[in-house]
């Protein structure tokens, strides 16, 4: 049997002994498509950046590919989709250019690209609907368009997992909907994905699995039908003697 | 003048700094650490002062003292405290007061020895030596050649780099090193307080004129180049300092470049029609049909042609092409 993508057994990050991700037990197989919730400041953005070694690990287990994330070498199996609000660098440089970084771990550092780099990086540009565009300076673009660069950057490594952190917020309604059609197209190819959000609603139907974190814990974990169960419950929390949860609802904040 | 042996040697020296320097200054542009080749070179100059000071050959005494403070530099910015800047301002302070003072108390060393590192000074510059900066100037053209695209990716998106798995820290480092062997080696042609202005002012003109980033190194390259010849040239036959006349001349190519560039955005501007604001965007599959204008698409939105322009959509008028 094949390891699952990703696998964290107890995983706390934080820094200086603080941990604002605590023992969290995550395990992600082929084929999934994870959205991950929260409020601000739950830890998404930790949870995600910890499992590539961005972030300080206070304690716990990464496994990537069943191997422990610091021995990892395959690095183009899960394509990393950072939170950027803008491409925009002192030197201009092009969507294309952006997007041939993500073959780079596929070569030797002597090694040119080659046509099939090229081919690739046309493709992942082609698949989040940029190819018009390929040769446009990435500051003229808007800020949809440059979500969908990281994403196609990501994408150029030929990833199995794809961990796209926000890539919907700050973007306009008409950008998020090309956003959500991007990541059902990669849905339907079968590329995992695990995608921090706030907008629920504009990922529904593609979502296979919903993961809440609160305060650094998950303290959701299962099936958008569940899901829509627990909300309900925790919109009563009279019934169920005050438990309260305080998640970031599918309608996006609060 | 071509027909002086060391006037070619000398050019040939100068088209290879031309080359090398915007080369990698490409990169400082883009990290935003245009001025680091200027401290280095400050550093650099204690270690010419070493050189003279020991009998050792400058060159060599020059590019230890780069070298270790180029990866000074890389392991301060690396531990990213607050101070980072201050730290670098004591090294390369320190750097050129402590040249001055080992000029002044080394039996060789004089002040128009000083000014021939300083500025440059092809005069002075034996034939040898000018070989051994050109093989040099070439390996280091060569070697950022080669990791052009990784030194790219690190300077663009660090984090994501690192999470690709490429060792940014090593590049960095191999970035910063190579910056200060550019500075070393065109020491004599362009001077050490000078040879900054050669990485970066290419790379502004080269801005105002690519619309990529292989467009913006090639041009900067090109007018790296064209500025050494031109310096060089001039002079010769002007008997003026090689380093600031080349640098003059890149500053002339910058103004040149920063008027025609003003001149067409304002064509363009006055050239254009901007579509109804609308919240759909177009893309190859939006369901609008896609017709091929030129170099790029339109998309066919109630009866007329939208073609994208920056973050905005265009009107395109059937045949009629901005």
């Amino acid at each position: 049997m094949t390891p699952p993508l990703v696998q964290t057994r107890g995983l706390s990050l934080g820094y200086d002994d603080h941990a604002v991700v605590d023992h969290v037990d995550l395990t992600i197989e082929a084929g999934e498509v994870i959205a991950l919730l929260g409020p601000n400041g739950s830890g998404k953005s930790t949870l995600v950046r910890g499992l590539f070694g961005l972030v300080p690990r206070l304690g716990g287990s990464i496994e990537l590919c069943g191997v422990e994330q610091s021995q990892f070498t395959e690095h183009t199996r899960i394509g990393y989709v950072p939170q950027r609000h803008s491409l925009a660098q002192a030197v201009r440089s092009t969507v294309a250019e952006i997007v041939a970084a993500g073959r780079l771990p596929h070569r030797p550092w002597w090694r040119p690209a080659s046509a099939d780099d090229r081919q690739r990086v046309a493709a992942a540009i082609d698949l989040v609907g940029l190819g018009d565009r390929a040769h446009a300076e990435v500051s003229t673009l808007s800020g949809g368009q440059q979500r969908r660069t990281l994403i196609a950057r990501a994408l150029a490594g030929d990833p199995d997992l794809l961990v796209m952190d926000e890539p919907t917020a700050g973007v306009d309604h008409a950008n998020q909907l090309v956003l959500a059609d991007v990541i059902a197209r990669l849905a339907a190819n079968g590329t995992a994905m695990l995608v921090v959000t706030h907008e629920l609603d504009v990922l529904a139907g593609v979502v296979t699995r919903i993961v809440c974190l609160d305060g650094g814990h998950i303290d959701f974990d299962g099936d958008p039908e569940a899901y829509a169960a627990h909300l309900a419950e925790a919109d009563h929390p009279h019934i169920h003697g005050g438990h309260h949860h305080d998640h970031d609802h599918a309608a996006g904040g609060h | 003048m071509l027909a002086l042996d060391f006037m070619r040697q000398a050019l040939l020296a100068a088209v290879l700094v031309g080359i090398a320097a915007p080369l990698i200054g490409i990169f400082l542009v883009q990290r935003q650490m245009s001025l680091i080749g200027d401290g280095i070179g400050h550093v650099a100059l204690a270690g010419v002062a070493a050189g003279f000071l020991t009998s050792t050959e400058p060159l060599l005494t020059a590019l230890i003292a780069a070298v270790l403070a180029a990866v000074a530099v890389e392991l301060i910015r690396l531990r990213g405290r607050t101070g980072g800047d201050l730290a670098l301002a004591v090294m390369f302070y320190g750097g050129i007061a402590l040249g001055v003072v080992l000029v002044s108390l080394s039996p060789s060393g004089t002040p128009a020895n000083l000014t021939a590192y300083l500025f440059g000074s092809l005069l002075t510059t034996s034939s040898n030596d000018l070989y051994v900066f050109a093989a040099l100037t070439a390996v280091v053209s060569l070697v950022t050649f080669v990791l052009r695209p990784r030194f790219f990716a690190v300077a663009q998106d660090e984090e994501y780099s690192r999470a690709s798995g490429l060792p940014v820290a090593a590049y960095n480092i191999a970035l910063s090193v190579l910056t200060a062997m550019t500075v070393v080696v065109s020491m004599r042609i362009i001077g050490l307080l000078l040879i900054s202005a050669l990485m970066i002012l290419p790379n502004a003109t080269g801005q105002l004129l690519g619309r990529s980033f292989a467009a913006t190194s090639r041009w900067a390259v090109a007018i790296g180049v064209f500025s050494a010849i031109v310096g060089v040239t001039a002079s010769f036959y002007g008997g003026t300092p090689s380093g600031a006349t080349i640098v003059l001349v890149a500053i002339a190519a910058f103004l040149l470049a920063s008027a025609i560039s003003m001149v067409s955005v304002r064509r363009a501007r006055a050239a254009h029609a901007k579509a109804e604001r609308h919240l759909h965007e177009h893309g190859p599959d939006c369901g609008h049909a896609a017709i091929a204008h030129g170099d790029h698409v339109d998309y066919l939105h109630d009866g007329h042609r939208h073609a994208a322009h920056d973050d905005h959509w265009d009107e395109h008028a059937d045949g009629a092409h901005r």
